[in-house]
């Protein structure tokens, strides 16, 4: 079974062994509204934690995905580049930007899990 | 005063319905320190008729063009506009209102601005124009810019025919941005090898047609050298009026089009407001720097137009915005765009026919004068003369005979050793009369 | 992440109005493009043939269709006129867009504009022929010295952002003269300013340092000067500012600015408020645009143009770009040339906004220095005057502390109504009023800014706030339909902004044979 974990910056990575998928989670997606334009970090590009990696933006607003951890891109979401709306539908599914093979993975450790984002959730606005 | 509708009693209503005893209480956040005393060292309001007066004398003091025989261009053209461009552009709905931030209550400036782009691609040759920058110049600069964030690079190459208020525009930002710039000398007969300047650093190549000595140019060479070292090429223009004449940007290959749109539809008004013309391949769209009207349905269902695409822009990106431009040339686009409505294709054409037809003729007759060499082989409605005369001196001349009679390529360009060269125009506004008058005033000053 | 929760697409709103034949209703007609109903063989300009002639274009001749339709004059008047009608105008109705200084436009200025002396002179004419339009640039310069008290003006920026662009190269290079440009590279910038000021400071390789705003709406001379460091260029600062508040602190941030080796840019935008009333010059800035579009009434002209003077102090003024206006005993002369001189160089080509500076001109003699100063009051007392009588309807999020042109709310008092300040904007068109500026300034939430300006009687102005006050009645009584289907009687109701930006068209193209 995966796990997800979150950085305050609202982005997820989905650890599938040592790899890792990043989108944005389900509290941006609707922070951000319809998601006009997706643009993922080209892969083999050596991304370290917290480096901006990818772009999504909505009409009225544009925002950096930043990457949860350090890696090198290893696969990119064409799907949601073409059809940013994905983000919007299924953004922890279909609406993935980007896939890293991780190249620390005790980073993982200081992102929060599902309860603890959740927790932190409540403590905005 | 006639514009403050307010009076006194009115005033007085309102501070109290504020709840302050008077208007200072209002300024109080002013420091007292700061405040000025009484009024500003500067005459009273003035009447009407007073303003009228007193503006019209200082307009008497110049000389307008349309009172001489008047050859001068440069980077903007004397143009015969139709009186129904000027009558629709003083409409209060064009000329006093914004940004249109509401679109629905400002379709009639988005149905205008997507008319524009879509004539400005198509007069380009090029896939997506934005809605209008400030000028010429600035367009010019900010396609530099725009070629430094595709390529990731930071050197442009400036050929020798580019305008030179243009090329200095794009040295000042240039150099306030800590990215090189590579001008080659002032090239009169188009002979430059722009090839050999290009190297693996050159984000962009920034080449003139017609260039500032009226050579028509073949950008194809430049852009298949410019791509092969991954450049982009920048095609100028100065004249709208030539592209119905020359081959345009986007069939020679050009990357990013930009030029001066003042020749149609804007008077010349002393160097502006003009407006900046700005095109380019729709891949490149979201580097691309101002306003963008795009189609969409409203909730009816209704063909809509909004303004689209505004992340680009600095009031969403801020830092990162592809430009800091906010208010851009809206109501010379429009006139720009009714001028181009009037003419249409067949309009155009016979335009841009009778503009060259007349610097034909004028060439003619210049050249048979004595000492007179006409530089150009080729040119549109613009070429560049050698007299045996100093051309500062020649035009100063040549003024008081009553002939503005081009340019003193010396005035823009000092120490290029072009001290005898002048650079003519002929626009539709020209006569045979005034030919005539040109080289019988010419010939009495050599 | 954008919390502005602005809907950018059509809700499923009332029901349409009842359909007619031709799409139109009544005087609001629908309008074709040119590209269909434009030939490519019509034309509204005759032109004759020329004479004969042998061509000099050579191998360069245009040969494939431009593919650019014609219309006929009376075509082409039909379809600007129609277009015209769908748009919004202060010539129509107030117009109260924050930090916009929509005022009325004078159509002497207009008028004065066209002269030929004025209108139909060139740039590059021999100066000797151009006197009489140096002699506006000159009086123009001059007139805005005296406003702001300043030491130079420079006429070349072509609007607002151009201007701050100016400001900021003028001290770019202030500070390369000291050597000291490799280390100060760093711009202090509000949270609260316009976004042109972070964009302007970025492009000419300056990195942006935010400072924040007091719980009061300023920015104190403390937070500068724990952004203050040896790095710091400048701050662009606006003032008054973009929560429409005075900087009651302006003279201590400019001396702790140049305490410590920086410059003081003042964002000019809401100029109209203290003209007359005090001098930027006194305050310690060393440069500041002026929005000649906002402050002295040129035409807003659905976008552009714009003209941005700056104003220099004596430490900046060296710097200022060519070309400038020089007398040389009775005459007057341009400098043209960098050389030779510490001008930073050219940044536009000729000589500025001429038709801008002369219609500015003739705003500023017909005011004079009384009805400047009266403009300025009467901008601030209207401003205050909607403010008051919105307060207990709507939230202030400075409370009762006087403003100073514009009026700012946010948007407390729709909490838990499920409506938006987008939804109270579009409410207002269908009340016949342009919107205020919404959510800017970013700083406060859902920000509504309404500057009336001078221009507005107070019969206008008391309609305008009833209207405001009805519309948050309507949101108290829980009608949200009226505000959430808005706007129903506009040319277009609201528009799908979506799917502009994820499928862009962005020109005409000829729809594919069916």
């Amino acid at each position: 079974m995966s796990q997800v974990r979150y950085t305050k910056d609202h982005e997820y990575i989905r650890i599938e062994g040592a790899e890792g998928v990043v989108g944005i989670s389900e509290h941006a997606q609707q922070q951000l509204g319809d998601v006009v334009f997706a643009e993922a970090p080209p892969v083999g590009k050596m991304l370290k934690a917290g480096d901006p990696a990818a772009v999504v933006e909505s009409v009225k607003a544009a925002s950096d995905v930043f990457a949860p951890a350090s890696g090198e891109v290893i696969a990119v979401n064409s799907e949601v580049e073409a059809t940013p709306g994905l983000i919007n539908e299924d953004a922890l599914g279909r609406g993935w930007l980007f896939r890293i093979k991780l190249s620390d993975a005790a980073e993982l450790a200081k992102l929060m899990n599902e309860a603890a984002y959740a927790d932190y959730l409540k403590t905005l606005d | 005063m006639r514009y403050l509708p307010l009076d006194a009693s009115e005033r007085e209503a309102m501070l109290t319905r504020i709840g302050v005893p008077d208007i200072d209480a209002l300024f109080a956040d002013i420091p007292p320190e700061y405040r000025i005393e009484g009024l500003l060292d500067m005459p009273l309001a003035m009447s009407e008729m007073a303003v009228e007066r007193a503006m019209t004398a200082m307009a008497r003091r110049s000389v307008a063009a349309g009172s001489a025989p008047f050859f001068l261009g440069a980077g903007a053209y004397r143009r015969h506009i139709p009186a129904s461009v000027d009558h629709l552009i003083q409409r209060s709905e064009f000329l006093t209102s914004y940004t249109p931030y509401q679109p629905e209550i400002a379709q009639g400036t988005l149905q205008v601005l997507f008319e524009f782009q879509t004539q400005v691609a198509a007069l380009t040759g090029m896939e997506v124009a934005n809605a209008s920058m400030y000028d010429g110049s600035t367009a010019c600069g900010e396609a530099m810019l725009m070629a430094h964030r595709l390529t990731r690079r930071g050197k442009a190459v400036l050929s020798g025919g580019v305008h030179p208020h243009y090329a200095e525009v794009a040295a000042t930002l240039a150099h306030m941005a800590d990215e090189k710039i590579t001008r080659l000398p002032p090239d009169v007969v188009a002979c430059e090898d722009i090839a050999a300047a290009i190297d693996d650093e050159t984000s962009c190549v920034i080449v003139q047609s017609p260039d500032f000595f009226g050579n028509p140019r073949d950008l194809s060479t430049i852009a298949a050298a410019a791509h092969a070292r991954g450049a982009q090429v920048i095609a100028v223009f100065t004249d709208p009026v030539a592209l119905g004449a020359v081959r345009s940007p986007g069939e020679m290959d050009a990357d990013i089009a930009v030029g001066e749109g003042q020749g149609l539809g804007n008077a010349l008004n002393f160097g502006g407001p003009y407006l900046g013309l700005f095109a380019t391949r729709m891949k490149n769209v979201r580097q691309m720097p101002g306003r963008l009207a795009g189609e969409t349905v409203d909730a009816e269902g209704r063909r809509s137009f909004v303004l689209t695409l505004s992340t680009r822009e600095q009031h969403i990106r801020r830092e990162r915005a592809t430009s800091n431009i906010c208010t851009n040339s809206g109501l010379c686009a429009l006139a720009f765009s009714i001028h181009l409505t009037l003419l249409g294709e067949r309009g155009l054409r016979r335009l841009a026919e009778i503009n060259h037809a007349n610097a034909v003729q004028l060439a003619d007759r210049l050249s048979s004068i004595r000492g007179v060499e006409v530089l150009n082989t080729h040119f549109f409605n613009e070429f560049t003369v050698r007299t045996p005369r100093p051309s500062v001196d020649l035009i100063e001349a040549l003024a008081r005979r009553g002939v503005i009679g081009g340019l003193p390529v010396s005035r823009l360009l000092p120490d290029a050793g072009l001290d005898d060269c002048v650079i003519v125009a002929s626009t539709e506004v020209n006569t045979d009369d005034d030919r005539a008058a040109y080289a019988k005033a010419l010939s009495e000053c050599l | 992440m954008n919390k502005q929760g602005r809907p950018t697409r059509p809700e499923d709103v009332a029901a349409k109005a009842r359909a007619t034949f031709t799409g139109n209703r009544a005087l609001d007609i629908e309008e074709a493009l040119i590209f269909e109903t434009g030939r490519f063989d019509a034309t509204g300009v005759d032109l004759d043939d020329p004479a004969p002639f042998q061509s000099r274009l050579g191998p360069h001749a245009r040969e494939g269709a431009l593919n650019l339709p014609g219309l006929t004059e009376p075509e082409a008047l039909r379809h600007y006129v129609r277009l015209s009608r769908d748009n919004y105008s202060i010539d129509a109705g107030i117009y109260p867009l924050g930090s916009c200084t929509m005022k009325h436009n004078p159509r002497l200025n207009e008028r004065i504009a066209r002269l030929p002396g004025f209108a139909d002179v060139h740039p590059l004419q021999p100066v000797s022929t151009a006197q009489g339009a140096l002699a506006v640039i000159d009086a123009l310069a001059k007139a805005l010295m005296t406003m702001t008290g300043m030491s130079a003006v420079a006429m070349p920026p072509k609007a607002g952002a151009h201007g701050e662009l100016c400001g900021m190269m003028a001290i770019k290079a202030a500070i390369e003269a000291r050597g000291e440009r490799e280390t100060r590279r760093v711009v202090l910038v509000p949270d609260s300013a316009h976004g042109t000021n972070p964009a302007t400071a970025a492009l000419i390789g300056f990195s942006v340092r935010p400072v924040p705003a007091g719980e009061d709406g300023n920015v104190s001379v403390e937070a500068v000067k724990s952004a203050l460091a040896p790095d710091v260029a400048a701050i662009m600062l606006t003032n008054p500012n973009t929560c429409g508040l005075f900087e009651r602190q302006i003279a201590g941030i400019a001396e702790a600015l140049h305490g410590a080796g920086a410059y003081f840019y003042c964002d000019g935008a809401n100029f109209n408020a203290i003209v007359g009333k005090t001098r930027p010059g006194d305050l310690g800035v060393d440069a500041m645009h002026i929005n000649l579009h906002k402050t002295f009434s040129t035409p807003h002209g659905g976008g552009g143009p714009g003209a941005g003077p700056v104003a220099l102090s004596s430490r900046l003024a060296p710097y200022a770009p060519v070309p400038f206006v020089a007398r040389e005993g009775d005459e007057l002369n341009l400098v043209e040339h960098a050389e030779g001189t510490a001008s930073f160089g050219r940044m536009s080509a000729f000589h500025g906004q001429m038709g801008m500076f002369v219609r500015a001109l003739s705003f500023i003699l017909s005011h004079g220095a009384d009805g400047l100063r009266q403009a300025s009051e009467d901008a601030v007392l209207s401003a205050n005057y909607v403010r008051a009588c919105l307060n207990d309807v709507m939230s202030a999020p400075f409370g009762d502390r006087p403003c100073m042109h514009e009026a700012l709310f946010d948007d407390r008092w729709l909490k838990d109504t499920g409506l938006t300040t987008l939804d109270f904007a579009k409410a207002m068109i269908d009340e016949g009023y342009h919107p205020m500026t919404v959510y800017f300034p970013l700083i406060v939430h859902g920000a509504m800014l309404i500057e009336p300006t001078e221009s507005e009687s107070k019969a206008g102005l008391d309609l305008f706030i009833m209207t405001l006050r009805y519309l948050a009645f309507a949101v108290k009584a829980g009608d949200r339909e009226r505000l959430l289907s808005a706007p129903v009687f506009a040319p277009r109701r609201r528009l799908d902004e979506t799917r502009a930006a994820r499928q862009p068209v962005l020109r005409w193209t000829r729809p594919a044979p069916a």
